[in-house]
């Protein structure tokens, strides 16, 4: 029986592997998915049939509770909310091994008297750790991205030295634990510690930080299932657990390379907070305004139109007007085309989602690499809800926060407007250089009616 | 658990990590997003985890529940995972 379950855990990992690969292309990326299910609906079926059954009603009515949540979550959740979700999930997934890890350590101290060996003990030890600060870092990063607390970075004085303190609380308690495994004491103050520690090192960390965070918390999910693996001696936990785990860990590189910090920087938290000042004595940027009609008039004489939509673009839930906007160039033989910011929405790769759902066609989407070459040639740019990402500043000006940061050329075509609600000032709190440039044109207003109206002078022509 | 049992299982991991690198860098930005919520649905292979330590014998002990608690929440991540990633990857269409 053991050599059957081996089999299905060794098809279950192979499912997992081939579904990230098909994952990597957009045509077969359903595919994948499905694959990695079927993996996954493999492994619970394995488990289940060399399981001796003792408590099947807990467990079918446990896998009804999670799954009918599970279910209505991902049917009811609007694309703009994906953020929040996988953030919630990250927390889940770390409290369901951080669960195991203990289940295993109470089962094997109190109810059957056989202590732990060594190597089960670190595991144990390891995974609350994971898991615990999964847990709780997800929670407030949920929180924060939801604005159910303030997206500002919270810091606090001694904020650093207690979290190390904390670390080697852990680390100590840890020993104790790994000595006395059968004294819960220390095992409680390494949930306390682990729980802590989740809440005071995402706390800090500022709201324009999140798809970093995210990604790193994505990955810490995976590396605690991992954790858990290694405690019951199980291999396709360890598989599964470590590709999520290898996924976070590229998704934080690229991130941080996207918004040009470095991983220590993001952590020790406190990002725009101090920029305010050196900006404001900077020249007092003028702006040229344009209208509506002019817009429209721009449009129909450009050859070649691209749009840099930004996270703005969908709270103002302007990505359908867009479409429509792109459907009128396109009947007018305009070239239309998006270029989309790595860091463009609020975790890796979610504008693409935001502009599929408005039924906009993937080969539209250009990534920045891909398209910076394109702008000196490019007749018009429309930049709607970004900031950042097109201020040249990155470029030219040792002195600006965000300089060094690789920026989408918007200032490089030929003329560039600027679909903006105000004067405000983006995620890094700095004035956009863009704005002053001659070729640059402010269109203020909400960006789902002004579009509109452009798109209806545009029907008119 | 033996150190040579320890020794595979540190194989596994170092293998697997190398081979989720691989792989993953490939992936376009794209389809970061579907990844990220894909991968949530992957670690919710502590399921498997879960299964076991909920069938433990006892009803009612500390690590019984423990185990009920992490089916729910492992549940939720392997359905809601998967589901959201379908939702996603269907709305990807090229014209």
């Amino acid at each position: 029986m053991s050599i059957l379950i081996q089999i299905a855990y060794l098809i279950s990992s192979i499912l997992f592997i081939v579904g990230i690969k098909k994952l990597g292309k957009t045509k077969s990326a359903r595919e994948g998915n499905i694959y990695s299910a079927v993996g996954m609906l493999l492994a619970i079926a394995a488990t289940l049939v060399t399981l001796d059954i003792l408590s099947f009603v807990e467990i079918f009515v446990c896998i009804l509770i999670g799954g009918s949540i599970g279910l209505y979550v991902s049917q009811k959740v609007e694309m703009t909310k994906i953020p929040e979700m996988v953030a919630l999930f990250n927390g889940f997934g770390g409290l369901a091994s951080f669960a195991v890890a203990l289940s295993d350590y109470f089962l094997k101290t109190q109810s059957v008297d056989t202590y732990p060996d060594s190597v089960n003990a670190v595991s144990i030890i390891v995974s609350v750790l994971i898991g615990g600060v999964t847990f709780t870092g997800s929670m407030i990063a949920y929180l924060k991205l939801d604005g159910k607390i303030s997206g500002s970075p919270i810091t606090f004085k001694g904020q650093h030295p207690l979290n190390l303190i904390l670390l080697i609380g852990f680390v100590v308690a840890g020993v104790l634990t790994y000595m006395n495994p059968g004294d819960p004491i220390f095992m409680i103050a390494l949930i306390v510690i682990s729980l802590l520690l989740g809440v005071l090192t995402v706390m800090p960390i500022g709201g324009a930080d999140m798809p970093v965070v995210i990604s790193l918390l994505n990955s810490y999910s995976g590396m605690a299932a991992c954790a858990t693996g290694f405690i019951l001696n199980n291999n396709v936990l360890i598989v599964a657990g470590s590709l999520v785990g290898a996924s976070g860990i590229i998704l934080t590189q690229i991130m941080c390379k996207a918004m040009n910090r470095s991983l220590t920087n993001v952590l020790l938290g406190g990002f725009g907070q101090t920029v305010a000042g050196p900006a404001a004595d900077g020249p007092q940027i003028i702006v040229k305004e344009i209208g509506v009609e002019e817009t429209a008039m721009l449009f129909e004489s450009a050859s070649s139109v691209l749009v840099v939509p930004g996270y703005g673009m969908a709270v103002a839930q302007a990505q359908h007007v867009i479409r429509e906007l792109m459907e009128q160039c396109e009947k007018r033989n305009i070239d239309f085309k998006f270029a989309i910011h790595p860091v463009a929405g609020r975790m890796p790769g979610h504008m693409n989602v935001l502009l599929a759902e408005a039924n906009i066609s993937y080969d539209k989407l250009i990534e920045m690499e891909s398209i910076n070459d394109e702008f000196p040639n490019t007749d018009l740019v429309l930049v709607v809800g970004a900031n950042d990402v097109v201020n040249p500043a990155a470029r030219t000006n040792p002195e600006s926060p965000i300089y060094g940061m690789p920026i989408l050329n918007a200032d490089k075509a030929k003329t560039v407007i600027v679909c903006k609600r105000s004067m405000g000032k983006g995620y890094a709190g700095i004035e956009n250089e863009l704005f002053g440039y001659p070729n640059c044109l402010m269109l203020f207003g909400d960006a789902k009616q002004t579009i509109t109206k452009v798109v209806g002078e545009l029907k008119e022509m | 658990m033996n150190a040579d049992s320890l020794i595979i299982l540190i194989y596994i991991l170092v293998l697997a990590s190398y081979l989720g690198f691989e792989l993953i860098t490939k992936v376009p930005p794209t389809l970061h997003t579907p990844l990220m919520s894909g991968s949530n649905a992957i670690s919710g292979i502590t399921i498997v985890g879960a299964l076991i330590a909920s069938n433990e014998m006892g009803y009612g002990t500390l690590s019984k529940w423990l185990g009920m608690l992490a089916l729910i929440l492992a549940t939720i991540n392997v359905v809601g995972g998967y589901m959201v990633t379908d939702r996603m990857l269907k709305m990807f269409k090229k014209k």
